[in-house]
């Protein structure tokens, strides 16, 4: 590999121009952890009632900032951790400083409360459109409100291309090759042109662990935070009011199956099991 | 006329379910608010497709492309952008799949349309559109609204409408219209290859008795203990995606939507919350058995029988208690 003194992102390798140092930003969101808690709904009728459980950076995300990470590690490069929503929101920020992320935004208003997933893509737009980047990682998915869109909306919003569940990423020549989940085991390998944005399904790596050495050198650094004026964007544009879909109200699905509880110490709930393996005839 | 227009999905020489599922939630809508069927079908040597399609709504669009044989997203964007653009369709319905996460987001943003994704059910109310999607993995249900507009967008889970076959057929008609992709539709994204996952030597999706693990084991040096039970029961041992992507098991052992169908007499979920690209691989099993410590978890929706309890405290004396009898 030869290496000229080109700009710092740019160098000649074989007589072509590739881009090989990557500037990364990592979409990041901060959520609640349901699997183990009874979920309630709150007086409004629309958010569950948040207090007491656990946050955390959200799983998929996790694998996304270790992606980001990876790719630095071998191409060089930086990079930034940006999400939307409120102060706790830090915490996740601070998790990617400690495990190597270069730098952090948060974007808040009060405002942006009650945006959905096109309104989410537009406030981190206004942020990323005038930054300088190669590359884009989300998450798949996340975990809360599910909506799998953020990444690919802000795709099209930057004009530029993606690549959704993501598992396996290799850039080369400017270009990167993905390998996409599909479903029941099957992948697809496709090409994607940088600048791009991915989004990140799990498994693809081993998220690192946050060291001590890490979280002090976290503690240290600026968080960058944006509100509306900066951003370049008007109330009408976020939340409620600049969202096409609008969260009406929260409901626990009914029950359309009754289960059958085996109740009572283990040992009698083993009784009762095998009772019924033996009823079933399946043992 | 009014229209709802369904995106048919295919892979590999095959029509995918999904679409078979949108177009028996499409059609229920159309009978509700009289709005006329019509399904896009984008693709290469496809109209086999389009003759089986045709029984299933009143209008079938196919637009053929030799550089379409595989789906490729910037390339079913810019078709789908000028049909919607022409037709103007009240509702266009997307699968909430690899394909439809990949295309509906950008599609939507593209055309100014509101779109909201995963959706398990649908209905018009005096003129407006209410979907409802899981939020939480499933553990709560929400009700979601739309902007006035003159087309809304929505992608649908797989398994969400029971596939049915209009009787009589709707005979509808095929429209074949001419594709508009040029090499240029190709110069950002391309479609390389399939790759296949690696198989292993147990083949989950043919067991009688199938014990799957989830999260709730916490770490991998306890996956030993399920192991034995499964062993215990006579089946063999499965788990939900954390497991594999953690390493603990390798991916022949997923069941779910991404992974492994199972079908077995007796489906033992242990530590499983039910997501439902869990529950899509466990829909045939006979009888289901979950060990949870949630009694809310979304697993007991679907589970025969219920076990509520710390899975590290029953499943020894489960093993136990199952060798014993076996014993005798
Ligand atoms: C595109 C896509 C494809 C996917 N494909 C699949 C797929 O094929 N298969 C799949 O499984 N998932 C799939 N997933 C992931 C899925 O959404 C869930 O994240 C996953 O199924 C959760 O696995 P789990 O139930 O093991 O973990 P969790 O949801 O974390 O649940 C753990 C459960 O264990 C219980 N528990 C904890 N401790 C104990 C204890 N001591 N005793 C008893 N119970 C305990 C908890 O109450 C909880 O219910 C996919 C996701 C996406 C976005
Ligand atoms: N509030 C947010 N701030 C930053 N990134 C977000 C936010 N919401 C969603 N994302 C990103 O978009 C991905 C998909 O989220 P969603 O479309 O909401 O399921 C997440 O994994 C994040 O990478």
């Amino acid at each position: 590999m030869q290496s000229l003194h080109e700009t710092e992102n740019v160098f000649i390798k074989n007589g072509v121009m590739v881009v090989e140092k990557m500037d990364i930003i990592v979409c990041v969101k901060h959520v609640p952890d349901t699997a183990e808690a009874e979920v309630t709904i709150d007086p409004s009728g629309r958010d569950i009632k948040k207090e007491g459980l656990p946050f955390d950076i959200n799983e998929w995300d996790n694998y996304a900032i270790e992606e980001a990470l990876l790719l630095k590690e071998k191409h060089g490069g930086k990079v930034t951790v940006i999400t939307v929503g409120p102060e706790e929101y830090n915490e996740t920020l601070r998790k990617c400083l400690a495990k190597g992320a270069d730098e952090a935004i948060r974007l808040y208003d009060e405002s942006f409360k009650g945006s959905d997933g096109y309104t989410t893509a537009k406030i981190l737009y206004s942020a990323i459109k005038n930054m300088k980047f190669d590359l884009i990682l989300t998450g798949a998915m996340a975990g809360d409100d599910g909506y799998a869109q953020v990444g690919v909306t802000l795709a099209e919003m930057l004009g530029i291309p993606h690549a959704s569940l993501v598992k396996k990423v290799e850039v080369k020549d400017g270009w990167v090759k993905v390998n996409r989940e599909l479903e029941g085991g099957l992948e697809e390998v496709a090409e994607v042109k940088l600048p791009a944005v991915l989004a990140i399904q799990t498994g693809i790596n081993e998220p690192r662990y946050v060291s001590i050495a890490g979280i002090r050198r976290a503690a240290k650094k600026e968080i960058k935070v944006l509100g509306l004026a900066e951003l370049g964007l008007s109330k009408e544009e976020v939340g409620e009011l600049g969202s096409p879909t609008r969260l009406e109200r929260l409901f626990i699905p009914e029950v359309t199956k009754k289960v059958e509880f085996l109740t009572g110490d283990p040992s009698e709930v083993a009784s009762k099991l095998a009772n019924v393996l033996k009823e079933k005839g399946v043992l | 006329m009014v229209e709802v227009l369904v995106l048919a999905e295919h892979r590999k020489g095959e029509l995918r379910d999904i679409t078979f599922e949108m177009l028996t939630g499409a059609r229920k809508i159309c009978d509700k608010i009289g709005a006329d069927l019509t399904v896009a079908l984008l693709g290469f040597n496809v109209k086999e497709f389009a003759k089986e399609l045709a029984d299933y709504a009143k209008q079938v669009l196919i637009v053929e492309d030799e550089r379409i044989k595989e789906f490729n997203s910037e390339a079913y964007q810019k078709i789908l952008a000028k049909i919607i653009g022409e037709r103007k369709p009240l509702l266009v319905m997307i699968g909430h799949t690899a394909i439809g996460m990949d295309l509906a987001p950008s599609l939507a943003t593209s055309l100014n349309i509101p779109l909201t994704t995963d959706c398990i059910g649908l209905d018009f109310k005096d003129g407006k559109l209410y979907a409802i999607r899981q939020i939480y993995s499933g553990k709560v249900n929400a009700e979601i609204t739309f902007k006035d507009a003159e087309t809304y967008m929505v992608t649908i889970r797989s398994g969400a409408f029971q596939p049915e076959k209009p009787e009589p057929p709707m005979g509808g008609g095929i429209i074949n219209i001419p594709s508009p992709l040029t090499d240029e539709d190709f110069a950002v994204k391309k479609f390389v290859e399939y790759v296949e996952e690696a198989k292993g030597e147990i083949d989950i999706s043919a067991a009688d008795i199938v014990v799957s693990v989830g999260r709730g084991i916490k770490d991998a040096k306890n996956i030993p203990l399920v192991e034995e039970f499964a062993k215990a029961v006579g089946g063999v041992l499965a788990c939900s995606r954390p497991i594999v992507d953690k390493g603990w098991l390798p991916k022949d052992r997923q069941v779910g939507i991404s992974g492994k169908t199972v079908k077995p007499k007796l489906y033992i979920a242990v530590g499983i919350s039910g997501a439902f690209q869990h529950l899509a691989g466990i829909k045939g099993s006979g009888v289901i058995i979950a060990v949870n410590k949630d009694p809310k978890a979304p697993i007991f929706r679907v589970a025969d029988y219920g076990i509520v309890d710390d899975l590290f405290k029953v499943i020894p004396v489960l093993k136990d208690k199952i060798l014993e009898l076996k014993g005798k």
